[in-house]
Parts: structure tokens; sequence; C-alpha cells
């Protein structure tokens, strides 16, 4: 049988013979490509049941692998390497080692629903991504990735004051991930905006920090979605068994 | 013309405060000329759009529960939100309070400690701009008030992901004739074709532009919109309509930086819906705020005779 998705085989597992005759018959190049068997003993089997306990994770057990997801996927069609049904196929078996091997592309899921939408399981694979992402950085296999920063300045800013002022968020970024404001095509928009827009837009943009939007009486909103949040973090670092004060 | 949503709450969300604020000015201008009252919600508050529920997923309903809490209380059965993301949101709660018990513990949790009314489901109902002037004024409606004819613009209409995926947030959808649809939505087709334009079949109205990392991963959204341009351009457009400020900004923001960093030029100008039907309506492309902007579409409109 010819090999689906050989990309997911390590070109080390795959034996290859050049030159091959079966029973009088030449099945040499493509046909004779197959996967060297391997023992596996290193399962995690905790794995589904710790993404499963983080937002986004919980009907992890309902996907029965028909790779609809993965065939409707947005940065799959950008990146073949970026495979939700082979993840989720990963974590019900406890195959963390081979996860590892895409941690650092699993966050660039863009939440855009497709395979939420094709799911025929609804497994909601779009929060098992977030789940996963999340996973990775509580146990410590992936620093905070670039999306993860943003989500944090964003949430951090509602919470304080019930609105947000994008131009605030955009420079929170881009400190703290080490970019620089001053990038070509930045200056680019930047340019083409001053050339256009009257001066006080501009001003809520961010160019300068006048227009301070904010809900009032936004306070006792705020202690309570803290105190809830600090109660689900707790919860979530317990179920993956993370001591508590530890820092990611 | 229905009699339906005369006068509507109306949430715009922080996006129209700030890089959206054309959308606001046009939304606006477009519910005047067409004798349609908004009421703008009272201290509204931000709905988490895609980044709240990454750190919780039952805050981001409590913002959203909030949102609906202050329509009921001001009276009204019905907001209208015309970002996709505030839609989208406002849409999960409403589904999320109907169906799981989780979440209305969570949002009476927070809703009594910080002091507010809880939304009850079922109390109030979410529309899109589209949904308010296709149910208010309908394709008849528009017709018999186009002053300044489109002309045969050639529009790819771009809807995005947020305002029909997951489909189960949206009951009222496929519903048969009439309704609108999640696989091939047509509301903005349908209304800007009344308006005399001439909208191309344009296949991916409902792909996805990477507005949730527009700047956390720059390079695949840069993919995603110059996908969406070339692909625009390849079907004739001229222009791409939009209906939410994030697909806008998105579409616009990488437009440039396909240009900049990638040294692929598209030239297809990018205008929200409601810019194309005020102008329609007769309206100066100033009211309808062209000039805001980033894709500068005045020598096109100029020369088409709108604006
Ligand atoms: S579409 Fe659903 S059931 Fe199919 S592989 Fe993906 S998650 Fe599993
Ligand atoms: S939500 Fe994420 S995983 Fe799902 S299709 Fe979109 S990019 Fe892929």
């Amino acid at each position: 049988m010819p090999i689906h998705e050989k990309s997911l085989i390590r070109p080390e597992n795959l034996a290859i013979h050049e030159d091959l005759t079966i029973e009088g018959v030449d099945v040499s190049g493509h046909w004779s490509t197959f996967i060297k068997s391997r023992a596996v003993t290193d399962y995690n089997e905790a794995m589904e049941q710790e993404i499963a306990a983080l937002p986004g994770g919980e009907y992890i057990h309902r996907c029965w692998q028909c790779g609809s997801c993965t065939n409707s996927c947005t940065v799959n069609a950008v990146n073949p390497d970026f495979n939700p049904r082979y993840w989720i196929y990963l974590i019900r078996l406890g195959m963390e080692e081979e996860l590892l091997r895409d941690k650092d592309i699993v966050w660039q899921c863009v939440s855009c629903n497709k395979c939420t939408y094709a799911c025929p399981r609804d497994v909601n694979p779009e929060g098992v991504m977030k789940a996963t992402a999340h996973w990775l950085e509580l146990k410590g296999h992936t620093d905070q990735k670039p999306s993860m920063a943003f989500d944090e300045i964003f949430s951090a800013q509602v919470f304080a004051t019930g609105k947000i002022e994008e131009g605030r968020i955009i420079r929170q970024f881009f400190a703290r991930t080490g970019q620089s404001l001053f990038q070509d095509w930045l200056l680019a928009l930047a340019r083409g905006l001053a050339k256009r827009l009257p001066v006080g837009l501009l001003a809520r943009l961010g160019f300068a920090a006048l227009f301070r939007p904010r809900t009032s009486g936004w306070g006792r909103a705020q202690a309570a979605m803290a105190e809830y949040l600090g109660e689900q973090q707790a919860a979530r670092r317990s179920a993956l068994g993370i001591e508590e004060g530890a820092k990611r | 013309m229905s009699g339906k949503h005369r006068k509507v709450a109306y949430y715009p969300g922080c996006a129209l405060e700030e890089t959206g604020h054309a959308y606001n000015r046009s939304t606006k201008e477009l519910g005047k000329a067409l004798g349609l009252e908004l009421v703008e919600l009272e201290n509204w508050n931000c709905c988490g759009a895609m980044e709240v529920k990454n750190l919780d997923p039952k805050l981001q309903t409590y913002l959203s529960a909030r949102n609906l809490a202050i329509a009921g209380k001001m009276g009204f059965d019905t907001v209208m939100a015309p970002c996709n993301g505030c839609y989208h949101n406002l849409k999960k709660a409403e589904y999320d309070l109907g169906h799981d018990a989780g979440s209305r513990e969570v949002v009476e949790r927070l809703s009594q400690k910080a002091g507010h009314e809880t939304y009850e489901a079922g109390g109030v109902s979410t529309i899109h701009a589209l949904d308010w002037i296709k149910e208010a004024i309908g394709e008849d409606g528009l017709k018999n008030r186009v002053e300044n004819s489109l002309k045969g613009l050639k529009i790819a209409n771009y809807y995005g992901c947020m305002y029909t995926r997951p489909r189960h947030i949206f009951p009222e959808k496929d519903k048969g004739p009439g309704s609108e649809s999640t696989s091939k939505p047509h509301f903005m087709d349908d209304l800007l074709a009344a308006a005399g334009a001439d909208c191309v079949e344009f296949p991916l109205r409902t792909a996805c532009c990477g507005g949730a990392h527009t700047l956390s991963d720059s390079d695949i959204s840069t993919k995603l919109v110059l996908n969406l341009l070339t692909t625009a351009e390849a079907c004739g457009a001229e222009v791409i309509a939009t209906e939410c400020p994030t697909c806008h900004t998105g579409l616009e923001m990488h437009q440039v930086r396909a240009e900049k960093v990638f040294g692929r030029k598209t030239r297809v100008k990018i205008l929200y819906f409601t810019q194309l039907l005020g102008m329609a309506l007769g309206l100066s492309a100033r009211r309808v705020g062209v000039q805001e902007n980033l894709s500068d579409a005045s020598d096109l409109l100029r020369q088409k005779g709108l604006g």
C-alpha cells in the first residue's frame, strides 16, 4: 500500500529499496518504500487527560481521525507540517516525543474555525489547538509564543479598563517581543495615514497617548474576573501536576 | 420595507473607535440616510475579541453577557454589531448561555459580584450590520433609494471567518430561501447588487485573513491576505467589500506589507460595504470616511463618478 502523508514518517524510519523483486515482480522505487517497524514504549498516558483539562480541549476524546480538520485547515495550506488530525492522534495515544517535534508551530493556529465547522464529531479542534499550545507552555516545553504574549497584553488591558486601545497594545506587544516599531512597512502605513487622516484620529490610534478609553465603574467587574481567573489557573496547574507558585 | 429594526441598540466595539473608525462613521451615516435609528449601548465594554477566550472562554462569555444585559436594561430586544468579532462573541454568549449550565453559573456569579443585572438567555438577540440593512430595508427598499448607482463596479464580497463559523452559534442561518448561508454567505452580495454593483464570483468569501495573528505571525497573515487579494483580482474585482474592521484593516495592512516585504503589488481597493452603500445613496466619499481608509480608493471612485 502506498504510504499516505509520507511527510509524517521520519526519514530514518523509511526503508527504500532501489532494486527489489518479489515473486518475479519488480517493486523498485516508489513501490518499495516501507516503514521500518519499531516498538514505542514511552507513552505519556496522562497527556490526553491533561489537555482535556484545559479550556478548549474538553472534547478531544470524541475524535475518530477522519482528517476533515487538517483537510480544511487554513494554516495547513500554508505549512503542511501544521496537522491538527495528526496531533490529536499523538495526544490520544500519549506519543509525547513525536508531538514535541512540532511544539514550535502549534501556536500558529489562526482560530479561523474551519476545522470546527468541518468536524463531524464536535471535537472543537480549534479549542484543542489552543489547549495544546497552552499545555506545551505550562509544561515548560516552549517559551511563551508571540500569540500568547499578545493574548496576555490584550486581556490585561480589557481586565484593567473594560476597553482596549489598539495603539497601546501594539506598542506593548512590539516591546515585549523585541520588535522595532520602525519597520519599513509600518512606516509606510503611518506615512500613508498621516497624509489623509485628521489629527484627532491619528492621536486616537496611539501615535500620541491622549485618548484612554475605559468603561466606567469597571472596578467591581475587574475584581470579580481576577478572582475567577486566579481560581481557574490554579485548577489548571493542579490538573497538570504543576506545583503552586511555580511560574510556567 | 418591513418595519423591522427601525430602532436598535448599537454596539460599535473597540475597533470602531480606532482603526475601524471609517466603518463606525459610515454605519451611522447609512442608518441616518435610511431613517434607521441607532442607540449606542451605555457604558459598554470590550467583547474580548479573539484574545480573552485564550485565557478563559467563560470570561469572554461574561464580557458579552454584560453588554447584552445593558441592551436589555435599556429596553431593547435587539443589538446590532457591525464588527464580526463582536457579533460572533455576542452570538456565542447567547448560545452558550442557552445551552451550558456551567457558563450560566459563571456569568451569574460574575454579574452579581460586579453589581449588575444578569443577562438571561433569549432576552436580547444580536444581529450583524448586514442583517440590519437586509431586514430593515431589503433589496427593493434599497433599489428605490439609490441616487448614484454603483454602475457595475466590480466587487468581491469578503465575509471572513467569524460571520459564519462555527455554524452552531448562528441558529437563524441555513434556514433556506431568504436566510443567510454559512457555506456561501450572500447578504452583502445581495445588498451591493441592489445598489448597482456587479458582484463577482469570489470563492474565498469565507477564507481566513489571519486576523488573529496579524502582528504575532505577520508572514502567515501576509500570505493569507495576498492570496485573497490576488484571487479577487483574478476574479475581475476592482474592489473588495468588507464587513469587519479586523478583516478590513488586515487586508489594508498586509496589502502594504506584501508590497514592502515580499515585493508583491496588488491594486484592488478595499472598502466597507457601508461606505459603498452610503455612496450609492448619494452620500459623499468624505461623509462615509473614505479618506480614513488606508487603502486609497479616491482615484477609482472619482473615475466611477462616485463620492
Ligand atoms: S475533523 Fe474532528 S473527528 Fe475528524 S480528525 Fe479532526 S478532530 Fe477528529
Ligand atoms: S482554527 Fe486553527 S486548526 Fe482549525 S482550521 Fe483554523 S488554523 Fe487550522
